[in-house]
């Protein structure tokens, strides 16, 4: 009905806003590459390294260009993403935390 | 050109199919000639069939359910009967092959398209009449809703005559239901009904949690939302994070059939033990996506009929989210004999144990609602104390199960069998029965009939303590579940005694349908009518409001002041607005989710045969009426002030009549 169809309100952010998110994200992947392309961190450092630097870039891209932040017209957002975080969170790490365990236990791997 | 598909597909040597198919054929050409006699295809089509109204949506979903709860409960009482003859030399009169399909459609059909149903079709009538909102958010996913849930029913009844449903239980296990040992259509019928009646629970879901997140009345804050309401919030909460899960652990599956890949195959890497996780991911919130809902209508129930607001509303309010949180944390103990160590089946017992704690809270809060109440004792209200009985053993024997030592010895027996009837009938079916009966008159504007509500009520109680507590006792005998013969002596008296339960149901059965017969022929005498819209002296909103409510169900929209605030002020003899009228804007009824349905039936129906032309046709057909409905812009009009005065002065009229009555 009519509320669906309310428009497009909240922040689209600002020009600086946009250019340090921008600036962070290629910090970021460069990092990245260099974790892995320079060698410099055995296989199962870089790995970790990988890990860590995609889950901020995962939030730089959230907060930076999708405006997810604490203000009150982006709550419901913020709660859902956690929320929908949570979730994934359970099921896949309850999925490889049973599976690993069961692996061992049966030693089927 | 037919892909499987070919004469000998229909069991023509099966006589119980055959006069099974007689039976429905019968039936169904005497409604449709009945339609076509009293002429009323086009009021079917304009006032139901292409209707986006949550009323009349939630009546066709409980029509729906109804149906298939006669078509589950034969396949019940088939099996009852089957156990009863099959002890040694008799054979029974089920051949294996065609006792696992009954025991496979069974509980696919009782929980996918009985109680899903039901309890959409409740929600769908009560949670925006709770509210105050005069429709969902997206009536016309709403409609779309009901169609691939009615299409996922009809596939899985097309089975029984075209073909064979799925032998291997009603989640299909591989490897048992990978092509190597299921090399029939059986999974995929399983697999294509589910996907679809899937797709409309999820965007009810949706549909659901938008609704009561966004449309409240103006004033209603979270803890003024009326209990019902709140569970069914949380239950969309549940289907909105579960049902993706099960989609794509069938959607792997279905790779594996048609495509030959190897996800949950004994060899070439696939892992067996990998689907057990993910379904029961899925499946064990979809236990509570049903409980819950009944819980809200217990609680309504309960603080009707005790003329008492409902004790601890908040903590019932906490016990309900914290039910919900914890429902996805305790999947394991559906397979503590897997193979997982003493860390993963330890973690997922304790927290399995932990839930019984707000469950228990739930039952004490309208224990103690009813203490010092004055309860009426109707029958939505025996039901709900035959719920909190028997629904009380099914909880202990679960925490007994809970433990992963004493699960060892429980797992696959009768036993579980017996605890999650328990939990299911006791809790969900009751739950849905109890709130049929307390929201009927607010649908149709007038009373079920107490005396066969209530035979109803004593033939399933009764019926069901006969039919599963002997099943408790076999399974700690040690008879395991899905069995077709047997020749323990021991265990022979037990399955007539359960045989004898069946029978007892069957009875609250036809009581209930003899209610439904006897409530419509009596529909005009003055007891049953419900001219105030207020037959029980209700606390929410829903009976603020005319029975049956207008299409826009509230003439004003009413300012809400607290929790009950209907009641509240009609106990203070205030008037419930002064508010002028204002034009309504409503959705338009559209045949959009009819086509959509049939397209989607075509798709599922070709895909199952391997008729790949007319899947294509199905697809095509769903994507082009998606299109044609996006681009259709005449979809809303408005309801003029003239016909919502009209409606309110014969409403008022209707008040005056009954106060004269009194």
């Amino acid at each position: 009905m009519a509320q669906a169809h309310a428009a497009h309100d909240g922040s689209h952010g600002s020009y600086s806003s946009y250019l340090i998110g921008f600036v962070l994200a290629v910090i970021l992947t460069v990092a990245s590459f260099a974790a892995v392309m320079t060698h410099a961190l055995s296989p199962g450092m870089a790995l970790a390294a990988l890990t860590v630097l995609a889950v901020v870039q995962i939030v730089v891209h959230l907060v930076f260009f999708l405006h997810l932040n604490t203000s009150s017209e982006q709550s419901w957002n913020l709660m859902c993403f956690i929320f929908a975080a949570a979730s994934v969170i359970v099921i896949i790490g309850g999925t490889i935390f049973i599976m690993h365990d069961t692996a061992i236990n049966m030693m089927s791997r | 050109m037919l892909g499987k598909l070919s004469l000998s597909a229909i069991p023509l040597d099966v006589p119980i199919l055959v006069g099974t198919f007689l039976g429905v054929a019968v039936i169904g050409l005497a409604v449709l000639g009945a339609v076509t006699y009293y002429g009323k295809w086009g009021y079917l089509w304009r006032d139901w069939l292409t209707t986006v109204d949550h009323k009349r949506l939630a009546v066709m979903y409980i029509i729906l359910a109804i149906v298939m709860l006669f078509r589950g409960f034969a396949d019940a009482i088939m099996m009852r009967t089957q156990l009863a003859l099959a002890y040694k030399g008799n054979p029974g009169y089920l051949p294996p092959h065609h006792y696992d399909q009954i025991f496979s459609a069974h509980g696919t059909i009782m929980i996918f398209f009985m109680a899903m149903a039901f309890m959409t079709g409740l929600m769908n009538l009560v949670v925006p009449l709770q509210i105050g909102a005069r429709d969902v958010a997206f009536p016309f996913l709403n409609s779309l809703s009901f169609y691939m849930t009615l299409v996922g029913a009809l596939l899985i009844n097309i089975s029984l005559f075209i073909g064979e449903f799925a032998q291997c239980g009603w989640l299909v296990y591989p490897p048992l239901s990978e092509m190597q040992f299921s090399p029939g259509v059986g999974v995929d019928y399983y697999i294509w009904a589910v996907q679809i009646s899937g797709v409309g629970t999820l965007l009810t879901g949706v549909n659901f949690f938008t609704t009561i997140v966004k449309m409240r009345a103006p004033g209603m804050g979270w803890m003024q939302m009326p209990v019902f309401t709140w569970t069914a919030f949380c239950t969309t909460v549940l289907i909105m994070v579960s049902f993706p899960v099960l989609t794509v652990t069938l959607a792997l599956l279905s790779l594996d059939r048609y495509l030959g890949m190897h996800f949950f195959t004994n060899d070439a890497g696939g892992n067996v033990m990998l689907y057990l996780s993910m379904i029961w991911t899925w499946g064990h919130p979809e236990v509570y996506i049903l409980v819950i809902p009944a819980f809200g209508v217990f609680s309504e129930v309960t603080a009707t009929f005790s003329q008492k607001p409902l004790f601890g509303y908040k903590t019932m309010v906490y016990a309900t989210c914290s039910i919900m949180v914890l429902s996805f944390v305790v999947w394991v103990h559906h397979f503590f004999t897997m193979g997982a160590g003493a860390n993963v089946n330890t973690f997922f017992g304790i927290m399995t144990m932990i839930i019984a704690v707000p469950t228990g809270v739930k039952i004490f809060n309208w224990l103690f609602t009813m203490y010092k109440g004055r309860v009426e004792f109707t029958a939505p209200m025996h039901w709900t104390l035959g719920f909190m009985i028997t629904f009380s053993i099914g909880g202990m024997t679960g925490v007994m199960m809970a433990m992963p030592a004493a699960d060892w010895i429980l797992h696959n027996s009768l036993f579980l069998i017996a605890h999650f009837h328990n939990v299911i009938i006791g809790g969900v079916y009751f739950g849905y029965i109890a709130g049929m009966g307390f929201w009927f008159p607010k649908a149709f504007g007038f009373k079920l009939n107490e005396a066969w509500g209530k035979r109803a009520f004593w033939c399933w109680f009764v019926g069901f303590y006969l039919a599963f507590i002997p099943l408790y006792v076999l399974g700690l005998e040690g008879m395991t579940r899905r069995m077709n013969h047997y020749d323990n002596p021991d265990w022979y008296p037990w399955m007539l005694v359960a045989e004898v339960g069946a029978i007892v149901i069957a009875l609250g059965i036809v009581c209930q349908l003899t209610q439904l017969y006897v409530s419509i022929r009596d529909r005009n005498l003055p007891e049953n009518l419900d001219l105030t819209g207020d037959p029980w002296n209700g606390r929410t909103l829903e009976w603020s409001i005319s029975s049956p409510p207008p299409a826009y169900n509230f003439a004003v929209i009413p300012d809400i002041h607290g929790l009950d605030t209907f009641h509240t002020e009609k106990q203070l003899g205030l008037k419930a607005h002064g508010k002028p009228l204002a034009p309504i804007h409503m959705p338009k009824n559209t045949s959009a989710g009819v086509f959509i349905g049939l397209f989607s039936f075509i798709l599922g129906f070709a895909s199952i045969w391997y008729i790949w032309w007319l899947a294509a046709i199905g697809l095509i057909g769903i994507v082009a009426t998606m299109i044609l409905r996006s681009a259709d812009r005449d979809v809303d009009y408005y309801v003029p002030v003239s016909e919502i005065e009209h409606n309110e002065e014969v409403y008022s009229r209707r008040i005056a009549a009954a106060q004269a009555a009194e």
